[in-house]
């Protein structure tokens, strides 16, 4: 039926950082069907913004084509500006204007006539609680606030699809769970198509559907059931007396890797609920605390991009564990 | 077509509007840049006119103070444009300029509405700085005011459109301010503002004919003082030429951008 909103065929971007060639992206096939949440996962660095970039028309692929809304994006970049919003990774709005000026500003750049366009803002800005702020400079804002009038900006034309590049990067965990409740609240009432990354796992639960990228690459697309499932295994976490022993036991006994955290023991297998009791009942471990995990994003990245990683760094888990919590701005 | 023209007159409309809007809304940048252009009228003005200038001007001719005034009004357009040319780079480090640069207006219409914000701007500053001029003892009519303004818009536009192209590629403001010392002083100095133009070397009188601001000075003392190195026409035609030239550059280094 309807044709889909992101088609994208091996696009590529290479930038020229004095005589270093560095492949942000590296020919990514997608295809994003309209409606719904798409979630643009990975570490920092992998090349989300980049593919953004070049899906909004900002940067001039090297390689490859891009359709948005059904127009090319180097050849057609109006038609596409005009059918998407964009919510930048860093704030891009003008803090010396009112938040009011910054949505006429918008709508205005937009062409969206001016009856239409107050009526929208007045909405839009409750929508986002910032009404008893409309006439206040953004200097004053905090990040958050900031950030919601971002997603109302990007909105005021009505656009089809709507991008928001890491839109609870350095915000505390209430104003992410406020503007999570925001996204979520706007898909089911105007039922655009959200594409945004994050490279917080657990924000990509919230996502219809996921594409995982990786040093450029897109190494996964599916839901994040489907991914998930995928990974095989669950993962048993135990609390023992003598974790080095233990550990030496475990991976002996049943043939797996067993990572080690303080004296927390982490390790895979297939069906955790069914292993348990056999783990309790055959080696006489003192165990103190036990927990089984299903799969979570987490292990769908590092399963994807484990055996790469593995081979030159055995503490791969830590290194990416790093990578995707703590990462600060780009 | 004609809805694409639409909506790039649309978008320098709205570009322009935000340009003029912060302007008139910052009144300490307003006083603040007007306070180097006030000390070079009255200390350099009564410092200058009192020893050197008055044995030169030999009782006929306007004094030093009224010489340097439209000079000084020329110097204030040159500065607000330079600032506003600065601003574009400000906008593209605090992330601004991408949320016009995803619009759907043209690249050339983000330049010209920049180029005629920032030029606008300039002329207003100016107006407020000709409030200067019973203080240097210049009287102004209607008449002369109304003739001065279009000048004073042609030497904002020229200036501005030229820091528009320089800025529309530069990634910090370091660079500007290199820039600034070694194009803008120059320009000032070189365009007549504070002295006459007669017997220099031959090499100055080279770079005082390069120097577009050479010729708004010299049309506003015209307009001003009533006397002029050249018709008030040549003045504007190389005006406008210039800032023309400038337009079609800061336009091409804009789209040029990735
Ligand atoms: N303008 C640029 N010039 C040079 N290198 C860039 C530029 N933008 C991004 N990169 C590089 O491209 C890679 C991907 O970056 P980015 O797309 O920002 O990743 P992500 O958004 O996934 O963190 C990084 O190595 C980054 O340093
Ligand atoms: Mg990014």
């Amino acid at each position: 039926m309807a044709q889909p909103i992101i088609e994208a065929r091996g696009l590529a971007r290479t930038y020229r950082n004095g005589g270093r060639a560095i492949e942000a992206v590296r020919g990514v096939d997608l295809t994003v069907e309209a409606g719904g949440i798409f979630g643009f996962l990975g570490p920092n660095g992998a090349g989300k913004t980049t593919t953004i970039n070049m899906l909004c028309t900002l940067v001039k692929p090297t390689g490859g084509s891009a359709r948005v809304a059904g127009f090319d994006v180097v050849a057609e970049p109006h038609q596409v500006r005009q059918k998407i919003g964009l919510v930048f990774q860093d704030p891009s709005l003008d803090e010396r204007l009112t938040a009011w000026e910054n949505l006429a500003f918008h709508a205005m750049l937009y062409g969206v006539p001016r009856p239409v366009w107050k009526k929208r803002a007045a909405d839009l800005l409750d929508l986002v609680a910032l009404t008893p702020r409309r006439d206040d400079l953004v200097r004053g804002f905090s990040g958050g606030m900031k950030r919601r009038l971002e997603i109302a900006r990007g909105l005021l034309h009505r656009p089809d699809l709507l991008f928001l590049d890491e839109p609870t990067l350095g915000l505390d965990p209430q104003t992410r769970n406020l503007i999570w409740d925001y996204i979520l609240g706007l898909q089911k009432e105007h039922g655009l198509t959200l594409f945004l990354t994050t490279h917080y796992m657990e924000e990509a639960e919230h996502c219809h559907r996921i594409g995982i990228m990786s040093q450029g690459r897109l190494i996964a697309l599916d839901t994040p059931e489907a991914l998930k499932q995928g990974v095989g295994h669950d993962t048993v976490t135990i609390g023992v007396d003598d974790p080095d022993a233990a550990a030496e036991r475990i991976s002996r006994t049943y043939g797996v890797a067993v990572r080690r955290d303080g004296d927390q023991l982490a390790f895979p297998v297939r069906d955790g609920a069914a292993f348990l009791p056999r783990l309790i009942a055959e080696n006489g471990l003192a165990i103190r605390r036990v927990a089984v995990r299903r799969p979570t994003l987490e292990d769908v990245f590092l399963s994807l991009t484990g055996s790469a990683i593995r081979e030159d760094s055995p503490d791969h888990f830590a290194t990416i564990k790093a990578s995707t919590r703590r990462g600060g701005r780009r | 077509m004609r809805h694409a023209l639409r909506r790039d007159l649309m978008g320098i409309y709205t570009i322009w509007l935000r340009d003029v809007r912060r302007f008139v809304r910052d009144r300490p940048r307003i006083i603040g840049s007007l306070v180097q252009p006030t000390l070079f009228l009255l200390v350099l003005g009564t410092g200058l006119g009192h020893g050197t200038f008055r044995a030169m001007a030999a009782g006929e001719g306007p004094d030093y103070m009224a010489f340097i005034f439209p000079g000084i009004v020329a110097m204030t357009i040159l500065f607000t444009s330079a600032f506003s040319a600065i601003s574009i780079i400000w906008d593209r480090e605090v992330g601004f300029l991408k949320e016009v640069l995803v619009a759907p207006v043209s690249r050339w219409s983000v330049a010209v509405g920049k180029v005629l914000g920032g030029a606008s701007v300039a002329v207003m500053q100016g107006c407020v700085m000709m409030l200067l001029a019973p203080v240097a003892g210049v009287g102004l009519s209607a008449p002369v005011v109304l003739t001065m303004l279009p000048i004073m818009f042609l030497v904002a536009f020229a200036m501005t459109a030229m820091g528009i192209a320089a800025a529309a590629r530069m990634a910090s403001m370091q660079g500007f301010t290199v820039i600034m010392n070694f194009v803008v002083l120059p320009i000032f100095f070189l365009s007549g503002a504070m002295f006459p133009l007669e017997g220099l070397p031959p090499w100055m009188t080279v770079l005082v004919h390069v120097d577009p601001l050479t010729y708004g000075v010299d049309a506003l003392r015209g307009v001003v003082l009533g006397v002029a190195d050249r018709p008030l026409a040549a003045d504007c035609s190389a005006l406008a030429g210039f800032g023309m030239m400038m337009l079609a550059l800061a336009v091409w280094s804009f789209g040029a951008r990735d």
